[in-house]
Parts: C-alpha cells; sequence; structure tokens
C-alpha cells in the first residue's frame, strides 16, 4: 500500500506562507572561486593524511571523492597468522597512504625473477588524500580467535527492517577495509594490495566501489548531490564541530570495552535507486519526498542551504511546508530525541541489471558510537514512513566496529589483540 | 652471517617481517656518529636533506651500513645495483633512530646509495663503488643443476606411465567399449596434466593434444586430442573417425616422450612451471572450463598441484639455503590444498565438476591463492644472490 495520497504529496498549487521564498527555486547558488583558492584546494587534494592518530583516519577526516570498500572473511583459525596479518598491513597502509609503494622494493626494485610487491598502477600518482579505515564485524568474535568475551554489545546484529532485501553475499564479514582517496586508482590499488597480502588468511567477501562523496563532513566542503539530484550531508555533523563528535560519534571510556575507546562504529548500507521512477517524478513531488530545495539545498521556506530547517512553518492552508513524512524530517534529530550519525557515504553505479536498468544507488556510511541507540532507531522511522522508501531497497548491510587510532609503534587493533 | 638470513634482504616487506639482521636501535641522540666505524660498518649520516655516506666504496662480499636519521621525517637506505636493482635496504628509520644494514654485494662494480626521507621519491643518492670480486659457493650452481637433473626425473617418470595408460585408453576408445574408456579418461590424463608446462613448451603439442573445441585453428588443423574423445565419449557418441583420433593422441603423446628426452630446463623454468600449474587451476579446473563434457576436472586439479609440489621439491635444497623459511610455508599451503581435494574423493576418483557449489569453488580458489603466493616467490628466489 502506498503511503502516499491518491494523486501525489504536491498539492494542486499550494500558496505558500512564510518569508516569501519559492518551493523549487532552480538559482543554484554556487559563487565563483578565485583562481588562488581553487589552485590551493587541487594541491590539497593531493597530499598525505597521516595515519597515525588518536582516532583512525577516514572519518572525520574531508570527505574525498572515491572510495573503495572491501569486506574480508578470516579464512583461518591461526590468530598468530592473523595478528601478524594487521602488522604488515599497518606497515603497508602507513607506506600507502604517505604515497610510497606498498613495500620498499616495489614494482621495479626486486629481483626480476620475482613477482613485483608492488603492481605499479599508482606509480606516478600523489598521495590522493587516501585513508584507510579498518572495521572488526561482529562475527569475527566468535569462538576462533579467543574474542568472545572482547565482543562490545554495540556489535550485536543490526535488526532485520522493513522492506530490506539483504543480499547475504553483499553483506557481513569479519572484517572490513574503507579506503578513501581524490583518486579512485590510489584507493583501488590500497586495497587490491592489502587483499593479496591477505591471501591465506583473508578471502574478499565483498567489495563496493563509490564515487561522488554524498557527504561533506566538513564545513570547508561544499555540499555534493546523491543520485537523486539533492544536495546530501547538508546537516551532517562536521570535523569542526568536537562537541558533536564526543556526544554521537566516538566512544569514550564508560561506552564500552577499553580497547574501543577513541573508536567508532561503521554501518555501511547498500541502498539500490530506482532512478528511473525518481526521474518520472514531478520536480514538487521530489522537494516534498525530501523535504529541500533542489536547486540550493535550502529548506523549505528559507533562502540557503545552511538556513535552519524550521519544521513548524506552515503554508496558507495549515499544511507544514516540511512535509510530516519528508525525508528530512523524519531522519532529524528533532524527531529522533538527539539522535545524530556522522555520515559518509557514495554514489554507486555497478553496471546494469538485466531489465534494462542501470545498478545505481547510494552506498550509504555512517559512524557513530552506538548503532542500536542512533541508526536502528532512525531507520526504523524511515523504514515505516518515509516515501522514499518508495524508491530504494537496501541490498546489502554491515555493521564493524572501528578500533581507535594507531599509536606510534602500534598497529591496527592492537587496543583488541596486542 | 648464515648465508640465508642475509638472502632475505631481498624479499619483499611481505615475507621480511622482523629479520634478524637488523639490529635494534643504537639509541637516538647521541653526537654524530664517527666516519670510521671501530667495527668496519659504514656510517650514513640521514636527514631531511642530506644523505652523507662516509665511504664511498667498500670491497666485495658483506658491506655493513651504519645509518643514523638526523632528520625529521622517517626515512630510509637502499644500495642500489644496475638498473635500480634493490640488494639490500632498511625501512622505517625514525627521526633519532639508528639502524644498521648488512648486504652482500659479491660483484664489483658501481653501485648506488640512497636516502628516502619521507619514504617517497628518488631519495638522495650517490655513487658507491663495490672493488673486486668475492668468490661464489660452488655449491649454488651445483645444487641448481641437481635440482633441474632432479625435475627431468620426475618428468620422464610421468612419460613413462603416460604412455602405456594412453595406449590403454586408446585401445578401449577403439574396441568401442564407452563406460570403461570413460573410466580411464580422467587416469590417464592425469600424467599429462602433472607435467603440462612441459608439454605446452613444445608449442604444437599442446593444441594437439589438449585444445578444446573453441580454439581458433589454421587451415588443416582441427579438433584432435583428449577433449576431442572426450567430446564423443560424453556427448556425442563415438563418431567414425574416433578410432584414428585415438590413434592420433598416442602418436602425439610419443612424440612429446621423443621430444622431453632432449629439453633442457632451467630453474627459473621449473618455478614458473610450478606458478603456471596453479594459474591453470584458477583459470582452468577450479571454473570447469578444462573438461566440459565429462567434469572430471577435480582429477586435472589434483595432477596440476602435485606437478606444481614436483617442480618445487626439486628446487627445495636451493630453497632452503636461501630462504629458510619459504619451503615450511610451501609445505604448509601444498598440505592444505591436498586435504580441501581429498574432501571432494569419491571411491579411487573424484566427485563430478557440477556437484561443487559455490561455497566448495570459494573454498578452493581461496586455498590455490594461498598456495600461489609462496610458490610465485621461487623464481625470485632461487636466483638471487
Amino acid at each position: 500500500m502506498s503511503r502516499r495520497r491518491l494523486f501525489g504529496l504536491a498539492g494542486a498549487g499550494a500558496a505558500l506562507a512564510g518569508a516569501g521564498a519559492t518551493i523549487g527555486s532552480a538559482i543554484s547558488s554556487q559563487q565563483a572561486e578565485p583562481a588562488r583558492e581553487a589552485a590551493a584546494r587541487e594541491q590539497a587534494a593531493q597530499e598525505a593524511v597521516p595515519f597515525r592518530g588518536p582516532h583512525q583516519a577516514g572519518i572525520i577526516t574531508p570527505a574525498q571523492d572515491r572510495m573503495h570498500f572491501v569486506a574480508l572473511d578470516v579464512i583461518t583459525t591461526d590468530r598468530a597468522a592473523l595478528v601478524d596479518l594487521l602488522r604488515r598491513w599497518t606497515r603497508a597502509a602507513e607506506r600507502m597512504t604517505a604515497g610510497a609503494e606498498v613495500s620498499p622494493l616495489g614494482a621495479l626494485g626486486g629481483n626480476p625473477e620475482a613477482p613485483p610487491a608492488d603492481n605499479g598502477e599508482a606509480l606516478g600518482l600523489p598521495p590522493s588524500q587516501l585513508t584507510l579505515t579498518l572495521g572488526l564485524g561482529g562475527s569475527l568474535f566468535d569462538g576462533r580467535f579467543g574474542l568472545a568475551s572482547a565482543k562490545p554489545p554495540a556489535l550485536a546484529d543490526l535488526p532485520h527492517f522493513q522492506l530490506d532485501q539483504l543480499d547475504p553475499q553483499r553483506s557481513g564479514g569479519d572484517l572490513c577495509i574503507q579506503a578513501c582517496a581524490n583518486d579512485p586508482q590510489v584507493a583501488v590499488h590500497a586495497i587490491r594490495h592489502l587483499v593479496r597480502m591477505g591471501f591465506g588468511t583473508t578471502s574478499v567477501r565483498w567489495s563496493q566501489l563509490g564515487f561522488g562523496r554524498t557527504s561533506s563532513t566538513s564545513t570547508a566542503q561544499v555540499t555534493p548531490r546523491n543520485l537523486f539530484g539533492f544536495k546530501d550531508g547538508t546537516n551532517n555533523i562536521k570535523a569542526e564541530e568536537p562537541d558533536r563528535l564526543r556526544d554521537h560519534v566516538w566512544v569514550a571510556s564508560e561506552d564500552g570495552p577499553a580497547w574501543m575507546t577513541g573508536g567508532s562504529y561503521l554501518v555501511a548500507r547498500r541502498i539500490r535507486m530506482h532512478i528511473e521512477i525518481w526521474d518520472r517524478t514531478s520536480l514538487a513531488e521530489q522537494e516534498l519526498i525530501i523535504g529541500r530545495q533542489k536547486g540550493s539545498g535550502a529548506p523549505p521556506g528559507k533562502a540557503n542551504e545552511f538556513d535552519p530547517t524550521d519544521f513548524d512553518l506552515t503554508a496558507n492552508d495549515g499544511r507544514p511546508l516540511v512535509g510530516e513524512i519528508a525525508h528530512i524530517r523524519l531522519a532529524s534529530h528533532e524527531a529522533n530525541g538527539g539522535v545524530r550519525i556522522l555520515r559518509r557515504g557514495y554514489n554507486f553505479v555497478d553496471g546494469a541489471d538485466g531489465t534494462g536498468h542501470l545498478d545505481a544507488g547510494l552506498f550509504f556510511i555512517a559512524f557513530m558510537k552506538d548503532p542500536h541507540r542512533q541508526f536502528v532507531p532512525l531507520q526504523r522511522a524511515l523504514a515505516s514512513q518515509d516515501t522514499l522508501m518508495e524508491y530504494i531497497e537496501h541490498t546489502g548491510s554491515g555493521l564493524y566496529a572501528v578500533p581507535p587510532g594507531v599509536g606510534p609503534d602500534g598497529f591496527w587493533a592492537d587496543t583488541l589483540f596486542g | 652471517m648464515p648465508r640465508a638470513i642475509e638472502r632475505s634482504l631481498t624479499l619483499s616487506a611481505a615475507t621480511l617481517g622482523a629479520t634478524a639482521l637488523l639490529a635494534g636501535c643504537a639509541g637516538g641522540g647521541g653526537g654524530a656518529a664517527a666516519p670510521a666505524q671501530s667495527d668496519g660498518s659504514i656510517a650514513v649520516n640521514a636527514s631531511d636533506t642530506a644523505c652523507e655516506v662516509a665511504k664511498a666504496e667498500a670491497p666485495a662480499g658483506k658491506i655493513t651500513f651504519q645509518i643514523a636519521n638526523r632528520g625529521t621525517k622517517v626515512t630510509e637506505f637502499y644500495l642500489y645495483g644496475t638498473g635500480d636493482r634493490i640488494m639490500g635496504e632498511v625501512e622505517n628509520i625514525g627521526p633519532g633512530l639508528t639502524r644498521r644494514l648488512i648486504v652482500e654485494a659479491p660483484d664489483g662494480g658501481t653501485y648506488t646509495t640512497a636516502c628516502k626521507p619521507g619514504m617517497v621519491g628518488d631519495g638522495i643518492r650517490a655513487p658507491f663503488t663495490v672493488t673486486g670480486q668475492a668468490s661464489r659457493s660452488v655449491d649454488s650452481n651445483a645444487r641448481l643443476a641437481e635440482a633441474t637433473a632432479s625435475y627431468k626425473r620426475y618428468v620422464n617418470s610421468q612419460i613413462e606411465a603416460l604412455v602405456p595408460k594412453t595406449q590403454e585408453f586408446v585401445d578401449t576408445v577403439k574396441a568401442g567399449k564407452v563406460e570403461e574408456a570413460k573410466a580411464q579418461f580422467p587416469v590417464a590424463r592425469v600424467y599429462w596434466e602433472r607435467i603440462e608446462p612441459v608439454a605446452e613448451s613444445f608449442g604444437d603439442l599442446d593444441p594437439k593434444v589438449d585444445g578444446r573445441e573453441d580454439d581458433e585453428r589454421g587451415p588443416g588443423e582441427s579438433f584432435t586430442g583428449y577433449h576431442r574423445l572426450e567430446a564423443d565419449l560424453w556427448r556425442d557418441g563415438l563418431k567414425p573417425d574416433s578410432g584414428a583420433i585415438a590413434d592420433q593422441l598416442l602418436v602425439d603423446i610419443k612424440d612429446l616422450q621423443a621430444r622431453a628426452a632432449t629439453v633442457e630446463l632451467t630453474p627459473v623454468q621449473l618455478a614458473n612451471g610450478a606458478k603456471e600449474l596453479l594459474d591453470e587451476v584458477a583459470t582452468g579446473k577450479i571454473t570447469g572450463e578444462e573438461d566440459r563434457y565429462s567434469h572430471t576436472d577435480l582429477w586435472d586439479f589434483k595432477a596440476n598441484v602435485e606437478g606444481s609440489q614436483a617442480a618445487v621439491a626439486a628446487l627445495r635444497p636451493v630453497i632452503d639455503e636461501k630462504d629458510k623459511a619459504l619451503g615450511p610455508t610451501l609445505d604448509q599451503r601444498f598440505a592444505d590444498v591436498e586435504k580441501l581435494l581429498e574432501g571432494y574423493r569419491s571411491g579411487d576418483g573424484f566427485k563430478l565438476y557440477t556437484e561443487l557449489t559455490d561455497a566448495d569453488k570459494k573454498k578452493m580458489a581461496d586455498s590455490v591463492d594461498a598456495l600461489g603466493e609462496p610458490v610465485s616467490q621461487v623464481a625470485g628466489v632461487v636466483t638471487s644472490t
């Protein structure tokens, strides 16, 4: 049963109260960027992001343009082999994020009779702000490695949500690694080499490429658009908001097992979008479903993207300008008891689905300190009420504990394995 | 210093781990390192902008460098040979730390030292001369010669079984005994699949003996060999020319026997053959591509792995001499694959490919990946100086 009224949410010619701004303004508010600033920004996009620190990179790092995400299963029961791999991965990750080859011998410096240590597809490419972020799935904490008692309660499986169509082959995994960079070749090179190093210890379960970051995680970034054409991530937790990060993203010592202090939890959802029926939806309807103006990203009744949303504004006929089941209302912290999450997702198009349609959508990634108190109620609210659900399906899901950052002499996940 | 540990300097970082070779930090902030170390090592003063190597020359043999990082960035030190071949390196020297590098350079000539502050780029380079010539071990060459001789004996023993087994199969086909021929087909092929790289080295033989129905063929060439008979037995029924095809197969197998008697193989060819047998498994057997009509791919899979193991075993004395850790790793990974395959037994043979699930194939792929990595290192190890 469709949630929307029979003839669509957009009534006929609703007049508006409020400041006189028009819904559906098509005027983009992009200002011309001075050439000097543009050049500085392009230079910064090529630089390196430090690998070590109190938190793992790739969470509050300003979102890069491209992503390669891999979920792996551990195929040995030898804990020492797993720890050895984590150490070697740490060394490789530190090198690759600095713009170096995966190991000193690299592509060309070894014995010609031996396979190159580095395949070389990143030769000559700058670091491109590559970040590599490791997560541990709940399945890792079964009996195999003696970790059962260390499993955080927050890693309990996510429940089934209404309308989920999850493919087990695109879900779960003992480990995950998120590679983000401004150059897709750099992100792919990193994942490919970590996968190769893992042969015999880990095996790829599934992997996802993404482009066109769908969130800005820094106030310095312009909000990008998702494949529904809407600015996505306006009302996101930003790197420049330490209080919000403390309250919603970083695990504090009182939150859970000591080994997770300074870490976070990563929820990944592969959200397929039915872009064909979306493209046949009127602009007015789209804006009512989302609850923002498509061009500027401004909330209804406001002029600018970052104007706070006034959920109480009404039209002349008393109907709220932000619909009762508009996406941004259902997802807002106001409607969810103050719940906020840090979103950091990417668009994807994975070929076609065999019925003449592109397999396109949003690879949703969000970081938070307690997925069961944050993501779960949010998704429940959306799944049961959001009209947007008619245009999407969740086809994959992953929940991972992201350990704290790596110290000067440490290795990935050493607070758990060290 | 034991040779095997020195050899590990030329390995990829993945197998380096913590080599016993790198004496730990010699302590940070003391005074400048003296240029002529009392232990004969060559001091290197590395900073963010300089790489001062105390002496630019050393006699051939074992050369020791002592690298002190006076800079603010993590640095590395390399000794390069011709064409930027890395003779030795030490990485991850933090600011204020000192590391030692021992390199084996038996050949005189011009080399290059390099410091790489920040771990990227070409580094700060200078020429370094190695004088004279160090004696090489005679043992090494003798071991390599014995390795190729040993593998040749293996190849001959396989061919000595391949010929009569093929004869038996050919006779059964010509007698029209289809069910019996089907049982003999995968068994005869085992001896072929074990030594396939050797057969492939003769260029024209493999297409005639082991070609697929849809291979490109020149004028005058037709679909012959094992898979043509496989198609007759399992899909199309025996044809008027099946007997002639069977006769041709035996002719071609005997041709292989004659040619293999005179083939000269190098250690690198042995090592590459071992690796290629596993590539075959990955692309032909785990996919079910090889035996499209009989689905007897698991027989071929096991034979390919056995052949790979035999080539590696022939090289084992050389591997052990140059890298003590690689042999045991290879043993373990070969054992893992064999144990996995044993789980798919059916009587004396194996389950058919069509009985495998996706999960079965994934396990097989994982085990071949795990084995393929160390096998691919063998060629580099046996040719390292």
